[in-house]
């Protein structure tokens, strides 16, 4: 669906939406939501960086202990990244795929243990619909309808091997 | 994805794998971020109960699991005995079904009798954790040590520890030589014959009476407190003796390995086992082992809090969360 270039360009255009809706807020920082969310978050800062001179800091949320299904579904946590000071800031929240929102709001969350932003945007690369919760992307990069059967493999890390990848699912 | 923890309870080291080893501590640093963080409470076990049932005087070890279950937003409930008015064996069942009958998903247990963490197991009908059971074992401690030792030296393979003390009585010392040996480090027990078990080598240590050959090149120092009530018995004349021969001081230091650390499970009797400067010297561990202790055990809740079967667990995740 996307090769490398046509993300690349993605990235970009995110990332001077992101500087005019934020007015070149100089409290801006990046969030990955693990795993996919991390190296499109560090993308969008160097592509922010670049266009505005100014370097936001880049930093990583694991939502595992706050999702809505724990205990069900047990995954290990991997810890999450933030060296900085959260409070006050305007934190881009950033991941790969947006589907049902659930994710979203784990990763909201869990982000506020850290602080009170002064306000959280949500920047996702690929939007597939099928939200189960009120929560919307201020971000989109491409909106893509998954059709039944399908998987949506993404692969965004700035390499010439970036793809979003429409693919069926295999039999299980 | 990981592969969900494999065990229903943690009896033992000796049930561990190194997999298994390495999954807890993996997730331990995970929990031991949400321990430094401002919030230091994520809601992971929301809803969920934790029975610490107590039957032999501790303070750190249940305020470890207590804070451990507080932090993942579990109910944590103490229940203390000193089991010692009735049969042990019946009082210990009959304490087992009023528990049961509270349906706890997690109960933690410490009894003075070896085993009694697995007859519990058996009959309470939730996951168990062993928080020390007589002189058998008690696996967090060997856990967090192992957070503690990777955490400073890097690793848990190829190192020398050697472990000074009460080794008869010791469930530490046991469980940690378990786990060590799953690592392919070498383990030595150093304690005055009165104090080494019959066969001890066969726990997997290399036996040692002389502190000064015990300590030689050494990575790890883990000394063990000198239970005051086994001075009533026969096997130690007296504390100043046992010092004498056995206590470690900064001058040792020189005989071990030059990255040696020092630790200590607690509580530490300062002047007996170890000397006060060394307690509190730079290649003391001994407050990073009470830190790693809490991360630990919520590692260790989180894995073994999970739904009972996978038709609870589809079931559970197609009900929204609460407000």
């Amino acid at each position: 669906m996307l090769d490398a270039e046509a993300i690349a360009r993605i990235v970009r255009r995110i990332a001077s939406e992101i500087i005019e809706r934020t007015s070149g807020s100089e409290q801006l920082a990046f969030i990955g939501i693990r795993h996919g969310g991390v190296p499109i978050a560090a993308l969008l800062a160097k592509s922010v960086g670049q266009a505005h001179h100014v370097t936001a800091p880049v930093g990583a949320i694991d939502m595992t202990l706050y999702r809505d299904d724990a205990g069900s579904a047990l995954s290990i946590p991997k810890g999450d990244e933030i060296t900085f000071d959260i409070g006050g800031r305007d934190i881009v929240l950033v991941d790969d795929v947006l589907q049902t929102g659930r994710t979203v709001r784990a990763a909201i969350e869990s982000l506020l243990a850290y602080g009170r932003p002064r306000r959280i945007w949500l920047a996702v690369l690929c939007d597939r619909g099928e939200r189960e919760l009120p929560i919307s992307a201020d971000f989109v990069g491409r909106e893509i309808a998954v059709p039944k059967g399908f998987v949506l493999d993404v692969i965004a890390e700035g390499g010439p091997g970036d793809r979003v990848l429409l693919r069926k699912k295999a039999a299980s | 994805m990981t592969a969900p923890f494999r065990h229903d309870h943690l009896i033992g080291i000796s049930q561990l794998d190194k997999e298994d080893v390495l999954q807890i501590l993996e997730a331990s640093k995970a929990f031991l971020d949400v321990s430094r963080r401002p919030i230091r409470k994520v809601p992971a076990l929301r809803g969920k109960t934790i029975v610490n049932l107590f039957f032999e005087a501790s303070t750190r070890t249940r305020t470890s699991f207590e804070l451990a279950g507080k932090r993942l937003s579990a109910d944590v409930v103490n229940i203390s005995s000193s089991g010692s008015s009735v049969s042990k064996g019946e009082s210990l069942l009959d304490t087992c079904k009023t528990v049961a009958a509270m349906r706890p998903d997690v109960v933690v247990i410490r009894h003075s009798a070896s085993g009694a963490a697995e007859l519990v197991a058996r009959v309470v009908g939730c996951s168990v954790i062993n928080g020390g059971d007589g002189s058998h074992e008690h696996p967090t401690q060997a856990l967090l040590d192992a957070f503690a030792i990777r955490n400073a030296l890097g690793t848990l393979s190829g190192l020398k520890v050697a472990i000074v003390g009460d080794i008869m009585h010791s469930r530490v010392a046991r469980s940690n030589a378990a786990l060590l040996n799953l690592f392919g480090s070498e383990v030595r027990f150093c304690a005055p014959r009165t104090l080494m078990p019959a066969r001890a080598e066969t726990l997997g240590a290399k036996i040692y009476h002389r502190l000064d050959e015990a300590l030689d090149g050494v990575d790890v120092i883990m000394l063990l407190r000198i239970q005051r009530e086994r001075l009533e018995g026969p096997l130690l004349p007296s504390l100043r003796e046992y010092s004498r021969h056995f206590g470690v001081s900064q001058r040792h230091l020189a005989i071990a390995s030059p990255r040696a650390i020092v630790m200590h499970p607690g509580p530490m009797n300062r002047g007996v086992e170890i000397h006060p400067a060394l307690a509190d010297g730079e290649r003391s561990v001994i407050l990073d082992q009470v830190e790693a202790g809490v991360a630990v055990r919520m590692a260790v809740l989180y894995m073994l809090a999970k739904e009972p079967n996978a038709g609870t667990a589809a079931q559970a995740a197609s009900i929204p969360p609460p407000a």
